[in-house]
């Protein structure tokens, strides 16, 4: 079977009126409740958003702003941990179709077992990972080739201040988007978009790199979601995804990607 | 066969830059050119020129003559807790500071847990007239008040990090935080062997006069360049680093290092970090830290702020794990203890970081012709009111 990432960037028949930009919606699980997970992964799906990315929480999450942090610190406190998210997700095949992300730091990884942690994964039938911490060389040196015997794809991040030498090297490791953080900041920093941004987005675009794009940080609104995926194919939706839970809970999901697009 | 970091920051398994990519470009111009900028000579004269008359250095090794005889073996003591600012830290401070400059930087920010290292960098902040930011958790500034006041009178801006467990690994992440969000012009000072390649080797190198400094002493006052052991305290482990830097790649030098036990090892409450600790990832480095079984990092204790990190910089992990180093846990109250020794036998007031080495001879015989070199790494002037708890002074 096709990784369902690649599958999902290779549709040319997006929806009527979606001109083909994909939305990517990230919540921390066990987070506001320890047994949310597999409620607000049914719901994204139903709503029409095309990859959700599963935030494993980390005690010590560096590159994120207070509101997943301390969505993270709540979900710990809830009793989240690694295995008891597998066991969560353990039948999540049976109910979604949706192309299924975990994103974390790479220590929670690293103490489970990157084998074994891997293994899991393909049997539940996750399609990526987002590790922000494990960095390109050593991936490619210790763990390209446990990831792809897994069939998991692994997602790199470049920023406004990532060298176009060290994006060609990201681009050539990637095989599903590569995840185009919007501005100098941690997660939830930020709102909206200036000249800046637009010229960061133009000169990526300019590329032609081999991979697709989509856009992180700092979308919030309908507004900022057509801003970051004019030039690029998706965009993702965190903190503010994760604000909407702490208001709501897991009700209302629909009406919240809704306003998105 | 080299202790020392390898091209890549790597000590052995450990060390390395595990970094989100945002912070990639940062560590990647520091990397690039920690090296030749340190190897300038504009460069040296000036970090040589502020150590000599800013800082106070070379600061004396001293032969402690009673605590000697107590212990039947040559003690020296190198004698860190005369620089200014009370401690070895602003070695590194006075270092990164000129490295700032060079590098074009017009913003520093630093973390700091007891404050120690807040200070050396505001101090250095003000020297060189830049803005200053220092992250400080939240329950550390309640309780270290004196050091919050230095820090403001010295010009920086001291934020609270309200994050975590509001400590020293908690004001460490939000540096970092704010590094990511300010990556062009500013410089982020850490104040340890820890963080990602190049921060341990480069602060081990501006921490490397000590053990420079040691050379020279004792081959003047023992008529020989290597003791047979140095001794040194470890929480992030930059005093230790710079004690044992000339003598890493010198077998015949024993490398003791001395972590805290807290109330014990197996208490709960330890920052024993070799004993307790597992290979994993914290601050961008790999490295020996305490750690639930899921990874999550667990908050470490000990009675002296500077000891209280759940990690240690990657170069110990290595001496741990190699066996290069002896590794040696010690209990809050035998700290204690050896600190009020110290002031009755030789009438100095150590650190209480310091006072967890000094109770090394409680624990291990030396031969009474051996030569031990203890790095008082700070004086006690920031510990009195723990020393006046403690004792019901």
């Amino acid at each position: 079977m096709m990784n369902r990432i690649k599958q999902k960037l290779q549709e040319d028949n997006p929806p009527a009126g979606r001109a083909g930009k994909l939305l990517s919606i990230y919540f921390t699980a066990g987070y506001p409740q320890l047994n949310d997970t597999v409620q607000i992964i049914q719901d994204l799906e139903k709503s029409g958003v095309d990859f959700i990315e599963v935030g494993l929480p980390f005690s010590d999450p560096l590159a994120d702003g207070p509101t997943i942090q301390e969505s993270s610190t709540a979900a710990l406190k809830n009793g989240m941990h690694t295995e008891l998210l597998f066991e969560q997700l353990k039948d999540i095949r049976k109910t979604v179709s949706i192309p299924l992300i975990l994103m974390g730091y790479f220590n929670p990884v690293l103490q489970y077992g990157v084998e074994k942690f891997c293994q899991k994964c393909q049997e539940i039938g996750i399609d990526g990972l987002i590790l922000p911490d494990l960095p390109l060389d050593v991936y490619q040196e210790e763990y390209e080739s446990t990831f792809k015997k897994h069939g998991l794809i692994n997602i790199f991040l470049i920023t406004p201040q990532t060298s176009e030498e060290r994006i060609k090297a990201i681009d050539e490791a990637s095989e599903g988007f590569i995840y185009m953080v919007s501005s100098a900041s941690t997660t939830g920093a930020k709102e909206g978009f200036g000249e800046e941004q637009a010229a960061y987005f133009n000169r990526i675009a300019s590329m032609n790199l081999n991979n697709p794009q989509i856009v992180g940080f700092g979308i919030s609104s309908a507004q900022t979601f057509q801003q970051a995926t004019e030039k690029t194919k998706g965009a993702i939706i965190g903190s503010a995804f994760i604000k909407h839970l702490t208001e709501n809970g897991v009700a209302g999901i629909n009406n919240f990607i809704n306003q998105i697009r | 066969m080299t202790y020392h970091a390898d091209e890549k920051g790597y000590y052995g398994e450990f060390g390395g830059a595990f970094i989100p990519e945002m912070l990639y470009p940062n560590c990647e111009e520091l990397r690039q050119n920690y090296l030749r900028i340190m190897a300038e000579p504009s460069f040296q004269e000036e970090f040589h020129q502020l150590l000599k008359d800013y800082v106070g250095r070379p600061t004396p090794l001293y032969f402690a003559k009673r605590l000697s005889e107590k212990y039947n073996t040559k003690i020296y003591l190198k004698r860190e807790d005369l620089c200014h600012t009370g401690a070895h830290k602003v070695n590194n401070t006075i270092g990164q500071i000129l490295m700032a400059k060079k590098l074009g930087k017009h913003r520093i920010i630093a973390e700091t847990g007891a404050g120690q290292h807040g200070v050396a960098t505001a101090t250095v902040c003000a020297l060189m007239g830049i803005e200053c930011v220092v992250y400080m958790g939240e329950i550390d500034i309640a309780r270290q008040a004196p050091n919050v006041a230095r820090m403001k009178m010295l010009g920086a801006e001291v934020r609270p990090a309200k994050s975590g467990s509001r400590t020293l690994k908690d004001a460490t992440n939000e540096a970092i935080r704010d590094w990511i969000n300010n990556p062009v012009d500013t410089h982020y000072i850490i104040g340890s062997v820890v963080g990602p390649h190049p921060y341990p080797d480069m602060v081990a190198r501006f921490q490397s006069v000590i053990s420079e400094e040691i050379k020279a002493q004792l081959l003047e006052k023992e008529g020989r360049e290597n003791p047979d052991y140095v001794v040194a305290c470890v929480g992030g482990g930059s005093n230790a680093a710079g004690a044992y830097y000339h003598f890493l790649d010198t077998p015949e030098v024993g490398i003791i290092a001395v972590e805290a036990a807290g109330k014990g090892i197996h208490s709960g409450e330890s920052a024993a970090t070799s004993v307790l600790g597992k290979v994993g990832i914290i601050h961008g480095s790999k490295t020996l830290l305490m750690q639930t079984q899921d990874g999550q990092i667990t908050e470490p204790y000990s009675i002296s702020a500077g000891l209280d990190y759940p990690g240690v910089g990657p170069l110990h992990a290595h001496l741990y794990t190699s066996g290069r180093g002896e590794f040696i846990s010690i209990t809050d109250d035998d700290a204690m203890i050896a600190g009020l020794g110290l002031c009755q036998l030789e009438g100095i007031i150590p650190a209480i970081e310091s006072s967890h080495a000094l109770a090394i001879f409680e624990y291990r015989k030396f031969n009474p012709d051996d030569v031990v070199v203890v790095n008082l790494s700070g004086r006690g002037d920031k510990d009195l009111q723990n020393y006046i708890d403690y004792f019901k002074l």
